[in-house]
């Protein structure tokens, strides 16, 4: 299969970026690898979306950060899930399942429904 | 994550920088990448730019960075002041609480000054600063001669006058005006059981047009219908709810006034209250059309109200108003009446004239308020500075534990500024009570007293007051305190210090002003209430003491005077002689207007022989009284020869009396009883001199008057006064009883003591020094706590020094002198520099006082006594626990 490279549907990066740190605090460079693996290298971030996202969720107290130290030992800002931003994912992942199984529902049809209205 | 050491923590020593944290974040995120890159095989320079280029405009997303965390940074900061202010303030909460005493006397001291400056602020606010309840109100103008010393019917003008102005000017979009001569209860209310009075006015239909009142239901008067008899009436709101208890579908329905039915076609506003702007202290139950051609030939009838054009100023109102006035007709019929008005129409701004006599008055009551607050300001200075005094240990403490010497100030600031805020709170409802009762008090005679409120005006000035005070007078001790020297001060410091002795020479100096402020209250309230009682003493030219009015209604209505006075010449001797018989009763008499009240006049009668030796002008028209027999009697007016008698009718020789006033004026150094005065074509007979009354105001002087017979000239109402031998209200039932049963038609009118003529024609003047004698009062106790305060403070800062002294011998008697000399002295110090600035402060209540110097030494000598008797009082309980002290403890102690 042809590796698509997939455009993120508008409003699901905050839930990505929510979930990429949910194992431990990372770096914003972290994060997009992360991701890029999570989705066998579907969803390429782009750059310069990430960084403003970052800041705004940090701005909604959901993501808290800190200045540590990279694993090559360089000065980075890590961000770690606060316990609203935890709350948020719950919230928002229960939201795009249910999304994801209407919109499958729609997609795999194979007759039209029942029409109602021929009753 | 590894947390990055201590050692490596630099950067932000010099505080936060979003900036440089988001180019940070963003080089490591490029660092990575192009490592990633040279990782796969890239040559760096190449993988950098590739790294660029992935990233896309780094410029814009840095710009991004920078704003969201310069946000949050603020926000930081703001939280942590809050949290540092919330720590002060439990911290202040926490040391007033430990100190109730001290807590709940300075905030009760701060509530009365706090109160009493919102409650005059928002009279002041409404009286002077705020405009009429009207839309666009400041072009509204009133227009009067240049001088009035004639009374109402000075500033009012003819039908002829009217409509020829309205239609001759150029700088007004309208002019209106109301028929300026109806008497309370001139109205009744007919058709539901027994009559019920109320009070009409007739105004000129385009009047609620032109001031802009919209009613709340149905429609006001139309412009077009000035002219004609038009039977509508339009109702207050105050009415329709008292009266109709409110009938939603009033509109439309009839009412029967005086046996005419009326169609209600509108409820006013309960914004808009006719008394309260042009008739102060009267109530005002409905309104009709006031007909131009029936009211054409009844004289000078109506006020001129105007309503200037957008954009035309005072000035040229006047003298477009100027031009007009000498074209126009005292009575077209009369051709000689051309050109009476000229010079005699200056249009005055409306707020002027309601409230214009009152500014004076009113800026020296915010005056009187604003020494009560500086007392009370002084008052808590000393209070925090006794405090702070024996806190100085603590705030050594602190500072030595690294305090900022601003922080301590900051925390003593903040400590004002609670119990100030304590006081405006209190103060705040204190001064809501004294309000909703001032505007429950109808029977001042004050204009827009209904319209008295709390608003957000009044609430801003309250917080402002608040603060100023805290801030000015918090920041004295404040300063004083943080500038003490910690060393010193740790030290356990001993009573009489340097530190102390200079407290207590700032304490003196605060409690000598608060004496001085207090005398310039004192001086002022003495000399309004000197000239009170001299108002009191006024010989008013009647007897008010024993004496009762009461409206009397007759349906008198005929087609000519002569006929109105044949058919109701049977009806006064009828009430007369029934309500004569009463037991009781001394005197009873009618007349159609009463003094202090409203009052006319018509026509310039001059001594016959003499016509042409008075220049047109020169003499005023006299107000005029129609009278019956006994009026004189029973008003208790002096009189010099014969009264009315039941034969000075219709047919008979012209009778008049007329006042002192108008006989000195003929006949200088003569009596006028005998001689003739020529009207027209009439001849009167002067058969009474009578006394001066005063007919507008128990202050102002008087003018010219002249009493006709009621059996000759037409009355335009009957106000029935008796004089009694016993209280008046004990007769109220039976007169009542004796009008019903002559006449069934006559309303449930009120039984007036013509006391209460008098008492309201003097209510401002009482309220004025109500007022001011409550501040007086109010200063002197503050005055009292300063100085109870200073000296009780002294004695136990001397404690030690009084001990020895009773214990070498010293006499209870000579310690209490010494202490109460100490008091005497700042008494006397306040009492002098007080009196300086009273004879400054005084001038302007100048104009407000009667018969009164303004340098009255009564009032200087009444003031210092009260000083001196506070001051001995306050002085004294100090003094009693100094000379009880057991010398032993005293010198133990400490």
């Amino acid at each position: 299969m042809e590796k698509a490279r997939l455009d993120l549907l508008r409003g699901t990066l905050d839930v990505l970026i929510l979930k990429a740190v949910v194992w431990g605090p990372l770096h914003g460079y972290a994060i997009t690898s992360l991701i890029r693996r999570q989705s066998d290298e579907a969803l390429l971030l782009e750059e310069g979306t990430l960084y403003p996202a970052l800041w705004r969720l940090e701005e909604k107290q959901w993501l808290e950060a800190e200045w540590g130290l990279s694993e090559n030992n360089r000065k980075a800002k890590f961000y770690r899930l606060t316990a609203e931003g935890r709350k948020q994912l719950l919230h928002e992942t229960k939201i795009w399942e249910a999304y994801v199984v209407a919109v499958a529902k729609v997609l795999s049809a194979t007759r039209p429904p029942v029409a109602e209205e021929a009753v | 994550m590894t947390k990055i050491p201590i050692w490596r923590r630099y950067a932000r020593m010099f505080g936060p920088d979003a900036k440089a944290d988001v180019r940070e974040e963003l080089r490591f995120h490029l660092d990575a990448k192009t490592e990633e890159l040279m990782a796969q095989g890239w040559r760096r320079e190449a993988a950098r730019d590739e790294a660029e280029r992935q990233f896309g405009d780094l410029r814009a997303v840095e710009k991004i960075g920078a704003a969201i965390g310069g946000r949050m940074e603020q926000r930081k900061r703001l939280a942590d002041h809050w949290t540092d202010a919330m720590e002060d303030l439990r911290y202040t909460l926490r040391t007033l609480g430990r100190d109730p005493g001290f807590t709940v006397i300075s905030i009760v001291i701060l509530a009365l000054a706090i109160g009493a400056n919102v409650a005059v602020f928002s009279v002041v606010n409404t009286l002077l600063l705020r405009p009429l309840p009207f839309p666009n109100a400041d072009r509204l103008v009133w227009i009067t001669p240049p001088k009035s010393g004639c009374g109402l019917s000075c500033s009012t003008y003819t039908a002829d006058a009217f409509e020829d102005l309205r239609a001759g000017v150029r700088a007004y979009d309208d002019l209106t005006g109301y028929m300026a001569f109806s008497t309370p209860n001139n109205e009744r209310l007919t058709g539901h059981g027994e009559p019920v009075p109320a009070t009409g006015i007739e105004v000129i239909s385009n009047f609620f047009s032109v001031l802009g009142v919209t009613p709340q239901m149905g429609r006001v008067f139309r412009p077009d219908e000035m002219k004609g008899p038009h039977a509508e009436t339009v109702l207050t709101d105050a009415y329709w709810r008292r009266q109709f208890n409110a009938d939603p579908a009033i509109v439309g329905k009839a009412i029967e006034l005086n046996g005419t039915p009326m169609t209600v076609i509108g409820v006013l506003p309960a914004s808009f209250d006719f008394g309260a702007i042009f008739a102060p202290g009267e109530r005002v139950d409905l309104f009709t059309i006031c007909d131009l051609d029936a009211e054409r030939n009844w004289g000078d009838i109506v006020t001129l109200i105007g309503r200037m054009k957008p954009g035309v100023t005072l000035a040229q109102t006047a003298d477009d108003t100027a031009r007009v006035a000498p074209t126009l007709y005292f009575n077209k019929k009369y051709a000689d009446t051309l050109g009476r008005f000229k010079g005699e129409m200056v249009p005055q701004d409306l707020k002027g004239y309601v409230t214009g006599k009152l500014r004076r008055s009113l800026i020296a009551l915010w005056s009187a308020v604003g020494a009560i607050l500086l007392i009370a300001g002084v008052n808590l200075s000393n209070l925090l500075l006794a405090r702070a005094a024996s806190r100085t240990k603590e705030f050594a403490l602190r500072g030595a534990l690294g305090a900022s010497r601003g922080r301590i100030v900051r925390q003593l600031l903040l400590e004002s500024l609670v119990l100030s805020s304590g006081g405006a709170l209190l103060g705040l409802g204190l001064a809501l009570g004294l309000i909703v009762w001032l505007r429950s008090q109808g029977a001042i005679a004050l204009p827009l007293l209904n319209s008295l409120r709390i608003d957000g005006q009044a609430l801003g000035w309250t917080v402002l007051i608040a603060f100023i005070t805290a801030m000015l007078f918090g920041l004295l001790p404040g300063v004083r305190m943080a500038s003490g020297n910690l060393q010193e001060a740790l030290k356990d410091s001993s009573a009489g210090s340097g530190q102390s002795r200079k407290h207590e020479r700032v304490r003196a100096v605060l409690v000598v002003t608060e004496i001085a402020l207090a005398c310039m209250l004192l001086v002022s309230a003495a000399l309004l209430l000197r000239s009170f009682m001299k108002v009191l003493d006024v010989d008013l030219g009647f007897e008010a003491s024993r004496a009762a009015s009461i409206a009397v209604d007759y349906d008198g209505d005929a087609p000519t005077a002569e006929a109105y006075v044949a058919k109701m010449s049977p009806v006064y001797q009828q009430v007369l002689g029934r309500v004569g018989a009463i037991p009781g009763v001394e005197v009873a008499g009618i007349s159609d207007y009463l003094p202090l009240g409203p009052n006319r006049s018509w026509g310039t009668p001059l001594p016959e022989g003499k016509q042409k030796s008075y220049a047109p002008g020169e003499v005023p028209s006299p107000l005029v009284y129609v009278v019956t027999p006994g009026f004189m009697r029973a008003m208790g007016i002096r009189m010099e020869g014969r009264d009315f008698t039941w034969a000075d009718r219709v047919g008979s020789q012209d009778v008049v009396m007329i006042n002192r006033s108008e006989a000195r004026l003929f006949w200088p150094g003569e009596s006028g009883v005998g001689k003739t005065l020529v009207d027209g074509d009439g001849r009167l007979l002067v058969i009474g001199v009578v006394d001066d009354v005063h007919e507008e105001s128990t202050e102002a002087g008087t003018g010219a008057q002249i009493y006709y017979s009621a059996l000759q000239r037409r009355a335009s109402s009957m106000q029935l006064v008796v004089r009694t031998q016993m209280k008046p209200s004990a007769l109220a039932g039976s007169v009542l009883q004796t009008l019903r049963d002559i006449n069934p038609k006559q309303p449930a009118a009120e039984f007036k003591p013509v006391q209460g003529i008098v008492d309201r024609a003097n209510s401002p003047r009482r309220f004025f020094l109500l007022l001011v004698g409550v501040f007086a009062g109010l200063g002197l106790l503050l005055a009292a706590l300063g100085i109870y305060g200073v000296i009780s403070y002294s004695v136990t800062q001397k404690t030690q020094e009084i001990g020895v002294k009773m214990a070498l011998g010293a006499s209870t008697g000579r310690v209490q002198m010494e202490v109460l000399r100490q008091t005497l002295w700042l008494a006397v110090a306040g009492v002098v520099i007080g009196s300086v600035a009273s004879v400054l402060a005084t001038r302007l209540i100048a104009s407000m006082l009667f018969g009164t110097s303004a340098q009255d030494p009564m009032a200087y000598l009444g003031m210092a006594v009260a000083i001196a008797i506070v001051a001995l009082v306050s002085g004294y309980l100090p003094a009693r626990r100094a000379s009880r002290m057991d010398p032993m403890v005293a010198l133990r102690g400490n």
